[in-house]
């Protein structure tokens, strides 16, 4: 009877260390379930849509984006100062801003302590801009009639070394600081894609509302081994200087700021105001002869926005001083 | 019999050990493994399927692509001062005299340029790209030939790669991918010996001396809609002051509808 206990005591003890060694084993195996580690900062690498990034662009550009009647008409009834209503002064913020603004990009796993599985991946740019929380536990969609945040709800998949997030319930936003916005019923697609050091992040837009067809837009990143700031233009609903009642808007055919793609790159209207037929190369035909005619007559030497900087041109031998930026 | 109890509980111990490990090693070993024989060509290995029509889709750098530039105009790109002075230099007509139109086709430019895209195979090795603006052709050898050279093209000498990753296609959920799932991948192509020119129409310039390395990536959204997404890394010692990275963005097509080949030109 004695010995059968000892025998049982070390019998659950063995049962115990195989169980645990069972698991250890797994875990170590897989320790996370992610294809690749993205975690980490990565840097916004600045080489292309600068002027949609940082300085902002001009006032009535919506080229290439495949906005319909309505979408166009939303466009240009904005004014920038209707930021400065408490209601609306986050409207630059939605999710889909991280890929037109300036930002860089931390990126980190959340992981289950008990199963070491990553239930989810986070991606922030700033602390005024809604995380991405990219769910990976395969959680159902909330109610479509579940309230939409400015971080939505977004699940993930991998595709190999890509992750690919699906978001739904977003909050309506920019597409463009212009004045190009998308609806509630936006669903987005972001593919986040390694190599090596450099990350791409492609997004694909579906608005049913104000688009006619998808829209794609990406950004790339570099791996750094330093923290990247998230300081930037906090995002406070407050007073901003807009009276009680007011929402600054322009009625259609009034808005002032029309004609600037013009003014600054010779870009006619029928171009500048967006559509989906300025996003492919048939377009080109349409302005061709307009713009080469035009062309000859440019200044030799480009006086606003024309270098990486924003700052005035460099001087340069024999031409005298830069007269822009 | 206490003895022989731990002995037989330690062999039971050492067995999952081993089943353990052993199911892990051919958890690893999936898709790695190959039967022996040759290796299969490009063709044959190719993850995903590039082959088709692909139409540019411009979203970004509008002014920059889809009309020539203002001159001088070089927002975005890191041209230090010795490519500041070319760019200022840039005269079209001069190029034209010189029969130099297709200065910004060269491989740092194309993909960049608003156009159509037909890809092929050339053989079992080589990927053949042409484009219909400017009527480039692009070759990606997925085998290193030692007879490269001859004069330098636009286009110069492109080495292609299949980046294969084995761990396969998640079935959702988070869920790892099932042994034996299908693999995936995209494609590294480097390519230097081209020769000297422009990264934008308006005289911005590379020089001989620049190395691009792409990965071409395929991207499928949930309504069907395919693209093609080219990631370019342009390096050159003599113009630029950092690495120049772009991504330029393609729709599949069913067919040929819109190919509509154009020559060269210096200004347009």
């Amino acid at each position: 009877m004695v010995a059968n206990k000892s025998q049982r005591r070390i019998a659950n003890s063995v049962r115990g260390m195989t169980v645990a060694m069972t698991l250890l084993l797994t875990t170590v195996a897989l320790p996370l379930r992610a294809q690749s580690d993205l975690s980490g900062s990565w840097l916004l690498q600045e080489d292309e849509d600068v002027m949609e990034r940082i300085a902002g662009p001009v006032a009535d550009d919506f080229t290439g984006i495949p906005l319909n009647d309505s979408g166009r008409a939303l466009g240009l009834s904005y004014s920038p100062s209707s930021l400065s209503e408490p209601e609306r002064i986050c409207r630059q913020e939605p999710l889909f801003s991280n890929a037109i603004g300036p930002w860089n990009l931390n990126i980190w796993p959340q992981v289950n302590p008990a199963t070491r599985q990553v239930v989810a991946w986070h991606l922030s740019g700033t602390e005024s801009h809604s995380e991405m929380t990219i769910w990976m536990d395969g959680r159902p969609q909330p109610s479509k009639d579940a309230l939409h945040l400015r971080g939505g709800f977004t699940t993930g998949t991998w595709k190999g070394d890509m992750l690919i997030a699906q978001s739904t319930h977003l909050e309506a936003g920019i597409l463009r600081r212009s004045g190009a916005f998308s609806s509630d019923k936006t669903t987005m697609t972001t593919t986040f894609i390694p190599h090596g050091d450099l990350l791409a992040a492609a997004y694909i837009i579906n608005d049913p509302i104000y688009l006619t067809e998808p829209y794609p837009y990406t950004v790339t990143y570099v791996r750094t081994d330093r923290p990247v700031g998230r300081d930037w233009d906090l995002c406070i609903v407050g007073y901003e200087g807009v009276d009680e009642g007011q929402v600054p808007f322009y009625l259609p055919g009034k808005n002032p700021l029309v004609g600037q793609m013009k003014k600054i790159y010779n870009i006619p209207e029928e171009a500048s105001l967006g559509g989906a037929q300025t996003m492919y190369p048939a377009f080109r035909d349409k302005l061709k002869a307009q713009y080469l005619k035009l062309y000859s007559t440019f200044p030799k030497k480009c006086t606003l926005y024309c270098t990486t900087s924003f700052g005035p041109p460099p001087p340069r031998k024999g031409s005298g001083k830069g007269s822009g930026n | 019999m206490t003895r022989r109890f731990i002995l037989s509980s330690t062999a039971r111990i050492a067995l999952v050990l081993f089943v353990s490990l052993a199911a892990q090693t051919a958890v690893q070993a999936q898709g790695r493994g190959r039967p022996s024989g040759p290796p299969p060509t490009a063709r044959a290995a190719a993850p995903i399927d590039l082959t088709g029509y692909w139409v540019s889709v411009v979203t970004m750098d509008w002014n920059y692509r889809m009309v020539t530039p203002r001159p001088g105009d070089y927002e975005d790109v890191p041209l230090n001062a010795a490519g500041i002075k070319v760019m200022d230099a840039w005269d079209p007509a001069k190029d034209e005299a010189a029969g130099e139109q297709c200065k910004s086709y060269g491989a740092p430019a194309i993909m960049r340029v608003p156009e159509h895209l037909h890809i092929t195979w050339q053989g079992d090795q080589v990927m053949k790209m042409e484009t219909d603006a400017g009527e480039q052709t692009r070759l990606f050898h997925f085998v290193k030939s030692d007879a490269v050279q001859g004069p330098r093209t636009w286009q110069g000498y492109s080495l292609a790669e299949w980046q294969i990753q084995h761990r396969g296609i998640d079935t959702g959920g988070g869920r790892p991918a099932r042994p034996g799932a299908p693999v995936w991948g995209n494609l590294k192509v480097t390519t230097t010996d081209f020769k000297a020119g422009y990264l934008r129409k308006n005289g911005i310039p590379y020089s001989d001396h620049a190395q691009l390395v792409e990965y071409y990536d395929l991207l499928q959204e949930g309504t069907g809609y395919q693209m093609l997404l080219v990631t370019s890394s342009v390096t050159d010692p003599v113009y630029l002051t950092k690495t120049f990275i772009v991504n330029s963005n393609f729709k599949r097509l069913s067919s040929a509808a819109g190919w509509e080949p154009s020559a060269c030109s210096a200004r347009w």
